[in-house]
């Protein structure tokens, strides 16, 4: 049986994360509304402006609902903003869901013509490297407790962080033909 | 858990990425720091950095140009969302002098003065991605051929009358549609016709869609025009003169990015229309004559 995802369609590119999620047995619900999370079995937080989407998502009351979702135990995935979103700290006052224990730097590459692409290790996905995309992109500059540090740079940036279901990357899966963490994150919601 | 360390940069993928992370959002132009604090704090998901908002360009006349550097820089200090800022069609070197600025994005834009009557900057070759306006489909492929990452459409900037806007976004938008129903040897002699590159034109109407994103630009001046536009198809909104030239530009420019994102929800456009305060006072397009027409600028 297919499976609701969610995305939170705010802002950014919550289009192309249910278009990778169309091409997997799942199907991608646009959440603008709290109500539209009923029955969801998972959510992702797409990337965007985390300030345009942090200031909607106060706005429509969507802090308690996205955390009682996070508390049921079901998965939650951010990229990029979603990733900025879901930190406890990120050195600036903007609101935030502290859904993981992490401290995040934003924009921590520099500007757009630092952006770039390259090619991950990612535990727990098999296969070979993961093709993954930064665009103004954040990165983990600490981890609290309990949480699993997924995927480095090669100068030992975090890149990739998890836990329990809660995962968040700073690069865009949604923005290349690799399917892969879509697919394990639809599997996690299908079991969850 | 390693990376294998190869990395590049400004890459197609790039580019038109940062575009996508702006879809369902709006960017506002602003030109003082103060002006980008406000955007920010009303979700603008980026920021225009100019000297003079369209509506007084066309008010004062004379020569529009690249902003002052020192102008872009305080906007950059200002604000943590991607700040983007105009150059003139076919002004290379402005865009140059933006890249080293480390814009975010550079607006090839007709609201300035034309600095070329035959040729737009060659953007393919820039490490910064370029936006372009465009009035039908053609227009759009032949700038994206150039190495433009994002499209928006012209409207007529300045004017509070999103007629133009309108107008642009509905041809984009037919075009694409015609082209989905064409034979292949059909987009041939439909390249041809609307001056298009081939391989723009077969790739648009495999996708569906234009190859990059696509915003609505010229005259979005109330909520109701920003989801308008939402509604015609675009996949977000540049306002310009609209939020600074009106009464209340904070509540304005929040009530314009709730109804980008709930552009099919009608009772809450109307929810944050209420007690907006006056809106830009406007220029009917009727009324301008040709010459006066900015959208006609660009070949």
């Amino acid at each position: 049986m297919s499976v609701r995802i969610g995305v939170l369609a705010l802002q950014g590119d919550f289009a192309e994360h249910g278009a990778m999620l169309g091409r997997l047995d799942a199907e991608p619900v646009e959440v603008r509304q709290t109500s539209d999370m009923d029955g969801i079995a998972g959510l992702i937080i797409p990337g965007g402006e985390s300030t345009t989407i942090g200031k909607l998502m106060e706005r429509y009351g969507f802090r308690e609902p996205i955390r009682d979702l996070a508390q049921s135990g079901k998965p939650i995935w951010g990229t990029c903003a979603g990733l900025i979103l879901m930190a406890r700290d990120v050195g600036r006052c903007q609101p935030l869901l502290n859904l993981l224990d992490i401290t995040v730097e934003r924009n921590a590459f520099g500007r757009q013509t630092d952006s770039f692409e390259t090619d991950l290790e990612i535990e727990g996905i098999s296969g070979g490297p993961f093709p993954a995309v930064f665009i103004r992109a954040p990165v983990v500059r600490d981890v609290g407790p309990g949480v699993q540090v997924l995927s480095r740079l090669e100068d030992g940036t975090i890149v990739a962080v998890r836990r329990g279901r809660l995962f968040g990357t700073a690069f865009h899966p949604e923005l290349t033909g690799d399917t892969r963490l879509h697919a394990s994150f639809v599997e996690m919601a299908r079991q969850a | 858990m390693s990376s294998n360390g190869s990395v590049s940069k400004n890459t197609e993928t790039v580019k038109r990425g940062l575009a996508q992370m702006l879809k369902g959002g709006v960017i506002m132009d602003v030109v003082t720091a103060e002006q980008a604090r406000i955007a920010e704090d009303a979700g603008a998901a980026a920021v225009m950095a100019l000297e003079r908002v369209p509506a007084d360009i066309r008010a004062e006349g004379g020569v529009a140009r690249m902003a002052d550097p020192e102008k872009i820089l305080e906007i950059q200090a200002a604000v943590t969302i991607p700040v983007m800022a105009k150059c003139r069609i076919g002004h290379f070197v402005e865009a140059e002098v933006l890249q080293s600025l480390g814009v975010d994005y550079i607006d090839e834009s007709e609201v300035l003065t034309p600095a070329d009557e035959e040729h737009h900057v060659a953007k393919s070759g820039f490490d910064v991605p370029f936006v372009c306006g465009c009035r039908n489909l053609g227009e759009a492929l032949r700038r994206i051929g150039e190495g433009a990452a994002m499209i928006r459409t012209k409207g007529e900037a300045g004017t509070g009358d999103v007629v133009e806007a309108v107008r642009h976004m509905r041809r984009v938008m037919s075009e694409l549609r015609q082209i989905q129903h064409m034979r292949p040897d059909e987009l041939y002699a439909y390249a041809k016709d609307i001056q298009a590159p081939l391989h723009l034109v077969q790739e648009a109407a495999e996708l569906g869609r234009m190859p990059v994103v696509n915003f609505a630009a010229g005259g979005i001046a109330t909520p109701a025009d920003a989801a308008l536009m939402m509604r015609l198809g675009c996949d977000g909104n540049f306002v310009g003169s609209g939020i600074f030239k009106s009464g209340d530009p904070a509540q304005r420019a929040r009530a314009i990015v709730e109804a980008t994102t709930n552009f099919e929800d009608s009772a809450l456009v109307a929810e944050v229309s209420r007690n907006l305060g006056e809106p830009m006072v406007g220029i009917a397009n009727s009324s301008l004559q040709p010459e006066e027409m900015l959208a006609g600028r660009g070949w």
